[in-house]
């Protein structure tokens, strides 16, 4: 029987994602009840200071596989990069981030390995000696706990849901994976960077998000200034999805079943009326806020705190009450 | 051009749903069941794709019940060229379901095949790149922008904080999001001539799932909120609960 868990640990450009320190904790915990040693895999280049930062993540071992042909992201690339590192490892589970990389490579492995995969799972179970997971369906409508029929387990989990907590110090093994660049089917031809100083909708501590309660695009501005008052790199900016239809906004802000699924600390919604496909991609936020001059409008039913106003009057207080706030 | 695209039907994303007595599925009564919005995006990327390489041959193909009869006649009426149904009922995972896919894909051999990115029922993003890889495709997830020349495609798919461009030469999978393109709706000359094209029925090989439904429940409620007031007057209890309740000021 295998008896390790690896998380499949994520670097961009050289940086650790925090998501991935989110599923070692998550993988901690699992240990805890399931027992084996929680193994870091992590694949790129550079990856010098990702290591280390595993190192102290409170994973028993770091295995990192770098080579030059794996500088950007690639699917099949990084797909064969683990699916060579992987028997040495002796993998009962295999944990990842459901990050834009996650949900690409996931499933490709698993595929591989001919096994099953939890995706964007909220929890872990290790029941009477079998894992699983549970994961939000329909667009959070229900919850399923699933458990693996086949080995090894697979599931990526949803950021923002498991605590980092880990620490220690751990082993670091390095190795080189045997192809090269020209033998992938795919290529990343070019990673394009959004707007600098923006927060990427995912990792952001905050998100503002605003519909179609603000009447215009133009008016959006008020959506923004209020992000920007928590100060830079806490807050981001999404959207429903009838303003990027409108095309005031565009897709990538877009926070719903049809957009991204979102689960910041704080998320506010401005004028928005709380669509069940809206709902579907920030109802496990920690803390919701709505901001509509609609008192009976469904967002309230699952706001902690509500204010019923007019956004045009709301929005300019709140910034500069949070902008007072956050001064030092 | 050999073009396949995969269609699932599933709930409508307005339709609620509520747990079935069995405590591990949906309950079916009253739900209506349409096209996945994903797929859309896909079956209009066929078309455009077959309409740029100036011929070829698009055909959508869906495991699951006879139900989605109705799905594939809706693909048929906006211009896919044939339909196949592979009867499959029981449980099915990712797993399985890209496996059964997979086995009918080999023998079609097709240049590319378009998914959806996500079937809105489990919410998975797997089996594209799980079809892929059995099959030995290239593949690009999450597609927003793609272009097809010489055999390659290019295209853009978004990544916290910013897109990648990626390459890809034929055969390929290619999983389609929302922005890639506007999908057209079948018009009635489209549903007339639907009713003359081949739609062929075959059973699938069965596998079973790697994951086991142990349970489905409703999410679990929120506490119930507060409505700390009406307009900019309520702005100081605001601050005051995110200060000392939530505590994130
Ligand atoms: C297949 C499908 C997928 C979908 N996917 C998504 C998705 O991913 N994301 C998404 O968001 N939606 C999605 N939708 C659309 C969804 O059903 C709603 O249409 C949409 O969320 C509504 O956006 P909204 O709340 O901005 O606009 P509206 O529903 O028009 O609400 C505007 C709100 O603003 C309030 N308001 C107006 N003026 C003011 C003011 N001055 N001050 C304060 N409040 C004001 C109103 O009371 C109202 O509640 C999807 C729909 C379908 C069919
Ligand atoms: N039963 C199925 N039959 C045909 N295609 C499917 C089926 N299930 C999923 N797909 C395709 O795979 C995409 C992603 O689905 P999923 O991985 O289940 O989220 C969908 O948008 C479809 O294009």
């Amino acid at each position: 029987m295998p008896t390790n868990l690896v998380v499949l640990a994520e670097a961009r450009a050289g940086r650790l994602k925090r998501p991935s320190l989110e599923a070692i904790s998550a993988a901690l915990d699992l240990a805890g009840g399931a027992g084996g040693d929680v193994i870091a895999l992590v694949v790129g280049n550079d990856l010098a200071a990702a290591t280390e930062e595993l190192a102290r993540s409170g994973a028993k071992r770091v295995v990192a596989v770098e080579s030059a042909a794996l500088a950007n992201y690639s699917g099949d690339g990084y797909c064969r990069a683990v699916l060579e590192a992987l028997p040495a490892l002796d993998a009962k589970a295999v944990l990842m981030a459901h990050t834009a990389m996650g949900k690409d490579l996931a499933p490709r492995i698993a595929a591989a390995l001919e096994t099953g995969l939890v995706s964007d799972a909220i929890a872990l179970h290790c029941e009477g000696g079998q894992l699983g997971a549970t994961k939000p369906v329909y667009a959070g409508k229900a919850y399923v706990k699933c458990t693996a029929a086949t080995m090894p387990f697979m599931a990526t989990l949803r950021p923002n849901n498991f605590e980092v907590k880990g620490s220690g110090s751990a082993e670091v093994t390095k190795s080189a994976p045997s192809f090269g660049v020209d033998e992938l089917k795919a290529l990343v031809k070019e990673v394009v960077a959004g707007a600098s100083g923006s927060v990427p909708l995912q990792e952001a501590k905050v998100i503002v998000a605003g519909g179609r309660g603000l009447k215009e695009a133009e008016q959006f501005g008020l959506v923004e200034k209020l992000a920007e008052a928590f100060g830079p790199g806490v807050a981001a900016v999404g959207a429903s999805r009838a303003v990027v239809d409108a095309g005031w906004r565009p897709h990538r802000e877009q926070i719903g079943q049809t957009g991204k699924v979102v689960s910041p600390p704080l998320y506010i919604a401005c004028g928005i009326s709380g669509a069940i496909q809206h709902l579907a991609g920030m109802s496990t936020s920690k803390c919701i806020v709505a901001i509509n001059k609609d008192p009976d409008a469904p967002i309230f039913k699952i706001a902690d705190y509500g204010i019923v106003g007019d956004v045009f009057e709301v929005l300019p207080a709140l910034t500069e009450a949070i902008r007072a706030a956050t001064a030092h | 051009m050999n073009i396949v695209v995969c269609i699932k039907r599933c709930a409508a994303t307005s339709a609620a749903i509520k747990v079935a007595a069995d405590g591990k599925s949906i309950d079916p009564t009253g739900v209506e069941f349409e096209l996945n919005p994903y797929d859309e995006f896909a079956v209009e990327q066929a078309l455009l794709t077959r309409e740029a390489a100036g011929g070829g041959e698009v055909t959508v193909v869906t495991l699951g019940s006879p139900d989605s009869v109705k799905e594939l006649r809706d693909c048929l009426a906006r211009g896919v060229d044939k339909a196949v149904l592979l009867k499959h009922t029981g449980d099915t995972d990712a797993f399985s379901t890209a496996t059964m896919l997979a086995t009918w894909l080999a023998e079609q051999k097709p240049d590319v095949v378009f998914m959806g990115k996500q079937a809105v029922d489990r919410d998975n993003s797997q089996v594209p790149q799980r079809v892929a890889t059995i099959l030995g495709y290239g593949c690009i997830s999450e597609v927003k922008k793609l272009e097809f020349r010489e055999g390659t495609f290019t295209a853009e798919r978004d990544i916290e904080g910013g897109r990648e461009v990626v390459e890809c030469r034929v055969p390929a999978v290619i999983s389609t999001n929302k922005g890639l393109n506007e999908p057209r709706y079948a018009n009635l000359k489209g549903i007339m001539a639907a009713k003359k094209k081949p739609l062929a029925e075959l059973d699938a090989s069965p596998v079973a799932p790697a994951l086991v439904v142990a349970a489905m429940q409703p999410p679990p409620s929120r506490p119930a909120g507060r409505v700390l007031g009406e307009g900019a007057g309520a702005v100081p209890a605001l601050i005051d609960a995110l200060k000392n309740e939530i505590k994130i000021l």
